[in-house]
């Protein structure tokens, strides 16, 4: 099982309610996110282009903040969810550090916070609240190891990328351009 | 055609316009170790080739500052910390693939090392103390005829640890300027001479003086070098890292760099050190706080202008 997103920059309208769907259901603090929206527009006028992208933590394959993690609170869950175990984080900050999409946040309450692919919904079968409430339906989520699977159907078809490949982190966001 | 091109970015309040998570901690806290690790390998070392007799402040005195650099450290790191009350999972996990956790590790060997080994001078310091019990006389006397012994495993621990300082930042990928091998020697070197500065302000004896500040001389290349060599490697590197050198190359960085750590913590010293050397009278206590001064402002002009490094996409 591996567990992947796909997100259309051709459909998605910068509407944020991603955003606001992450925070609700997770309970963010004000001022935090999990998620965002980046405008890029390229080109001069008359001949410009937009792309708009929600982004958040890519759940990487080969992911820097869970081996500098010093404690192991950094973990891969079934399907290479990326975690944070509350009670075993310190706080060190490395993981915040070693990311290079900077999708993760130290949490007032201490320990360090990011996005979960909403795995408490995942593991009853919903889909991640950002991806159920997107109005124009641009996000898909799902099991890249499934042929089956809306994703994978919509990877093959489509053109994509994934942020920063150059890293090496082998992230599992992509983009349909 | 011209090409614009415009990116919004995010704008996370608490989080954005760039990250900032580490503060001024962790600069004194690299600092700190460095200096604990120049100061424990220049005492192993001349401890093994003999010369307790001739090198009293590197052997004896300068150590005593070790234990106190460590735990002020540790406690430094401890600061730093988001959610200290959990910090005792450093000690329950090994995590080799971790650098904070392995210099972790590295400091808890450091200290008691650090500790057992000014305890085995106080009695010289101190004629008149008293350990109380009789296993704590027992094992003084264990390790005063061991002192050799201590020694190896304490150089090549303070090597391990001084290299350490510059690994937990150049093991991070995502900051460009801190992405590179070169700087874990260049921590090391770095650190070797902040430990013979810190001897050059604590010994009496000329002779003593003359040969640590002559190794400073040579700290002080060898860190000139790898600094030339560390730059010169991020512009033959990629687009972050181009931009990363470019801090220190005309970006906001330049001047506290060039004039706090290149000028005044390292070429003004050496300079002062050579005429010592050729003859001239000269108060040594000013190289030596310098290259301290330098060695501090450098840690923290690492850590900040590193944090502001990232990629782009």
């Amino acid at each position: 099982m591996r567990y992947a997103m796909a997100i259309d920059t051709r459909k998605c309208v910068g509407c944020s309610d991603c955003v606001v769907a992450c925070q609700t259901e997770n309970d963010v603090p004000i001022g935090f996110c999990r998620d965002w929206v980046t405008e890029t527009v390229d080109g001069t006028y008359p001949n410009v282009s937009i792309e708009l992208r929600s982004e958040r933590c890519n759940h990487c394959d080969n992911s820097p903040c869970v081996r500098c993690c010093p404690t192991g609170a950094s973990h891969f869950e079934d399907g290479g969810i990326v975690l944070v175990t509350h009670n075993k984080c310190i706080g060190c900050g490395a993981c915040i550090q070693s990311c290079p999409y900077e999708a993760r946040y130290s949490h007032p309450d201490g320990y360090v916070d990011k996005c979960t692919f909403c795995i408490h919904r995942v593991r009853k079968g919903e889909n991640p609240a950002c991806v159920s409430v997107c109005p124009t339906k641009c996000m898909y989520f799902g099991d890249l190891d499934d042929p089956n699977s809306e994703i994978v159907n919509v990877l093959k078809n489509r053109k994509f990328k994934a942020l920063s490949p150059e890293a090496g982190t082998k992230p599992n966001i992509f983009y349909l351009t | 055609m011209k090409e614009e091109l415009f990116v919004s970015g995010r704008n996370i309040p608490n989080i954005d316009p760039y990250l900032n998570i580490w503060h001024w901690q962790i600069p004194i806290y690299l600092f700190l170790g460095g200096l604990a690790a120049g100061i424990l390998f220049l005492a192993g070392v001349y401890t093994i080739l003999g010369k307790e007799k001739e090198m009293q402040a590197t052997v004896k005195w300068a150590p005593f500052i070790v234990p106190f650099a460590l735990i002020i450290g540790l406690g430094m790191l401890f600061l730093d910390l988001k959610h200290k009350l959990y910090f005792w999972q450093l000690y329950t996990t090994i995590r080799l693939q971790s650098p904070m956790g392995w210099g972790a590790w590295v400091l808890m060997i450091m200290t008691p090392i650090s500790i057992i080994w000014s305890a085995s001078y106080l009695r010289e310091v101190f004629p008149n103390w008293d350990w109380k019990f009789k296993f704590l006389c027992t094992f003084e006397a264990w390790v005063i005829k061991n002192r050799k012994l201590i020694a190896w495993p304490m150089a090549i621990y303070a090597v391990i640890l001084g290299i350490y300082t510059g690994i937990l930042l150049s093991a991070f990928n995502a900051r460009p300027l801190w992405n590179t091998t070169i700087l874990g020697p260049l921590f090391l070197v770095s650190g070797m001479s902040t430990g013979a500065a810190t001897i050059i302000l604590m010994s009496k004896n000329h002779e003593e003086r003359k040969l640590i500040s002559r190794l400073d001389l040579l700290f002080i290349a060898v860190e000139l070098f790898f600094i030339v060599h560390m730059i010169m490697g991020f512009l033959a590197g990629s687009q972050v890292q181009i931009d990363a050198a470019n801090l220190f190359l005309g970006g906001q960085f330049t001047v506290p760099f060039f004039v706090f750590v290149i000028i005044l913590g390292l070429l003004f010293p050496a300079v002062l050190e050579i005429l010592e050397l050729i003859g001239f009278k000269m108060p040594i206590i000013i190289p030596a706080i310098l290259v301290l001064l330098g060695g501090l402002i450098f840690r923290f002009i690492m850590v900040e202008a590193g944090q502001i490094t990232r990629y782009l996409y």
